[in-house]
């Protein structure tokens, strides 16, 4: 356990975009979009709406009230408990390319007012995969929201379990969901929103297990990757296979919702249940 | 495996060989092929106490181990095996039921793989569908309304990674099993018999005790597919086999394996009652303290146990 527990009210990311450049090529239409005009749009190209990556900083300054945000258990940092070859390496590698102690960032803050405990899952840090810090913080954020009775939300955005901590990693899948059952038993509302991509025991965990599961546009989602499906079925995948559109329309969704919309809506939908827990 | 297999296959040849050339001459090679079989049998215990990770996966592999089904056979009476998730359809990869443990009544369930190649295509080898792990979720929703434990045989290389199962939701089947174990209120055992693959092995895997049969492993990606993303080289699964610490023994050592189950000499598939006897030793053993604790009690254990699993630096 800690013995401090600094709260840090911190909505400016250590690195809030990289590379710096004043040009971004939209990976879908491959316009070339100024920098300023791609932020001021959420980072969501104008031309054909496809939806840039965001960082865990990004989303959540995108996401949350201006200054609202206080980080929990920023002091949470993974260690190689397997002695996993390399993974210390990937690690620093990690840590100095995001500027991020591991691969996600909990705490408490504002939606249009309304108080929310919020999980991002950093896509920039080894693919947002899963090890014991993700989970032992997730699990930590999960049950404070439960003992103080507001709502939680995790945006999800990883390559799933990390394989570099195997059993560990595994079973945070089991740590975030007993969590969950925790929550659920106290009554407290829980939304999941998946974004781009998210695979593996993210999604075969809390990523799935929301009151309300929304697709962020475009999003890859899937329990197995797609590489993995087309080599063992031995045939290409149908067009939009595992996008969110498709999870929509599977019944795994309760909607898909556009970057600029998402605000609004958790907003909406936390004042929806504001007083409703038991 | 084989190689080492080999060896000692070479030694049995030679021990049958001498056997035969002393009866064929009516010599006396008593001491020379008692020496041969003890050198064996030296051979056989030096062999499977120091396997490497990558001969325990090949060993926990091995077809001639029991299945499920086997081990329901084996260990339990009256079973009477329960079929569907009432949703979509009866997935053969996992089946369960109800049966006696000692005459107490209690909910199996299991991976199921083939016993030979035509039983492992009905099989999908044991890779569950989303159905699945829905009906293992309603078999053990019945047990709780029952008040009976819940006994998970785990054996899959994971769960299948096919169109449907994507289409109708394997992320979503799995976590809710997860969620749901964490929070049922009967007692639940799981035993690694084994292969525990991934996310599909663990969909069974959430309880109050995970047990392993001494030759099996547990990882959250199979040693080919770890080496294939890591090394670009699924030959290379070897090393990663070592890697991901997937043992029995490294998980009891891990504190993730509460028990190792010990095998017979040669891994169960060389005797299946004697490796049966010390499953269902330890089964009942493990039932006997769980079967007397309140459900509060129970599940504040449950949640506690996964609530330690995992390590990291604090500061
Ligand atoms: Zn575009």
């Amino acid at each position: 356990m800690a013995l401090f527990r600094k709260p840090q009210y911190s909505s400016m990311p250590a690195r809030p975009d990289r590379p710096r450049d004043i040009a971004s090529k939209c990976d879908q239409c491959k316009s070339i979009l100024i920098r300023q005009e791609l932020e001021k749009n959420l980072r969501v190209c104008p031309r054909c709406g496809y939806h840039f990556p965001l960082t865990a900083w990004q989303r959540i300054q995108y996401t949350l009230d201006e200054g609202s945000f206080c980080e929990l258990n920023a002091g949470l940092e993974p260690v190689n408990p397997l002695g996993f070859p390399g993974y210390d390496d990937k690690l620093a590698r990690a840590r100095k390319d995001s500027g991020l102690a591991e691969a996600v960032i909990t705490g408490r803050g504002l939606i249009e007012g309304e108080p929310a405990y919020v999980g991002v899952l950093a896509p920039e840090f080894m693919l947002g995969s899963m090890g014991s810090v993700v989970g032992e913080k997730l699990a930590r954020m999960l049950d404070e929201a439960g003992a103080q009775g507001v709502p939680a939300i995790i945006f999800s955005a990883s390559g799933g379990a990390r394989m570099q901590e195997s059993i560990f990693s595994l079973f945070q899948m089991a740590k975030t969901s007993a969590a969950l059952a925790r929550l659920h038993r106290k009554g407290v509302l829980y939304i999941s929103v998946l974004t781009h991509p998210t695979t593996g025991g993210v999604t075969a965990s809390f990523a799935m297990l929301g009151d309300i599961n929304i697709g962020e546009s475009g999003a890859l989602i899937g329990f197995a990757g797609p590489r993995v499906i087309q080599q063992t079925i031995g045939q290409t995948l149908p067009a939009g296979f595992q996008r969110a559109e498709f999870l929509l329309e599977h019944g795994m969704l309760d909607m898909v919702v556009e970057r600029k919309e998402l605000r609004p809506v958790l907003a909406r939908l936390l004042r929806l249940h504001r007083g409703g827990e038991r | 495996m084989a190689d080492f297999e080999e060896q000692l296959a070479r030694l049995q040849d030679k021990i049958r060989d001498l056997q035969a050339f002393a009866r064929e001459q009516g010599l006396d090679l008593r001491r020379e092929i008692l020496a041969l079989e003890q050198k064996a049998a030296e051979l056989r215990a030096r062999m499977y106490a120091s396997l490497s990770p990558w001969q325990k996966v090949q060993l926990a592999r091995d077809v001639r181990r029991p299945t499920t089904l086997d081990y329901i056979d084996m260990l339990f009476t009256d079973f009477i095996q329960l079929h569907g998730d009432r949703q979509y359809r009866d997935d053969p990869a996992l089946v369960g039921g109800i049966a006696r443990l000692e005459g107490k009544p209690v909910t199996v369930l299991g991976h199921q793989k083939g016993r030979d190649t035509k039983d492992n295509i009905a099989r999908n080898f044991g890779m569950p569908h989303p159905e699945g792990y829905r009906k293992a979720l309603r078999l053990m929703e019945q047990a709780e309304k029952f008040g009976r434990p819940v006994i998970c045989f785990i054996d899959t290389p994971g769960a299948y990674p096919g169109l449907g199962a994507e289409e109708r939701g394997q992320g979503e089947a799995i976590a809710r099993n997860l969620r749901a174990m964490a929070a049922l209120a009967v007692p639940v055992l799981a035993v690694v018999t084994g292969e525990g693959g991934s996310g599909g092995a663990l969909a069974l895997g959430v309880g109050d005790a995970l047990l392993m049969l001494e030759h099996a492993v547990y990882s959250v990606i199979s040693p080919e597919g770890c080496a294939a993303i890591l090394w670009k080289d699924s030959s290379r699964a070897r090393e990663a086999a070592a890697a991901l610490k997937l043992t029995a023994q490294d998980l009891a050592r891990l504190g993730v394996a509460d028990e190792v189950i010990p095998e017979p000499q040669g891994g169960i598939q060389k005797d299946w009652q004697a490796g049966a006897r010390a499953v269902k030793e330890a089964l009942v053993r493990h039932l006997d303290i769980l079967s007397g604790l309140s459900a509060d009690t129970l599940l504040r254990r449950r949640q506690r146990r996964l609530a330690a699993i995992g390590q990291w630096r604090e500061h």
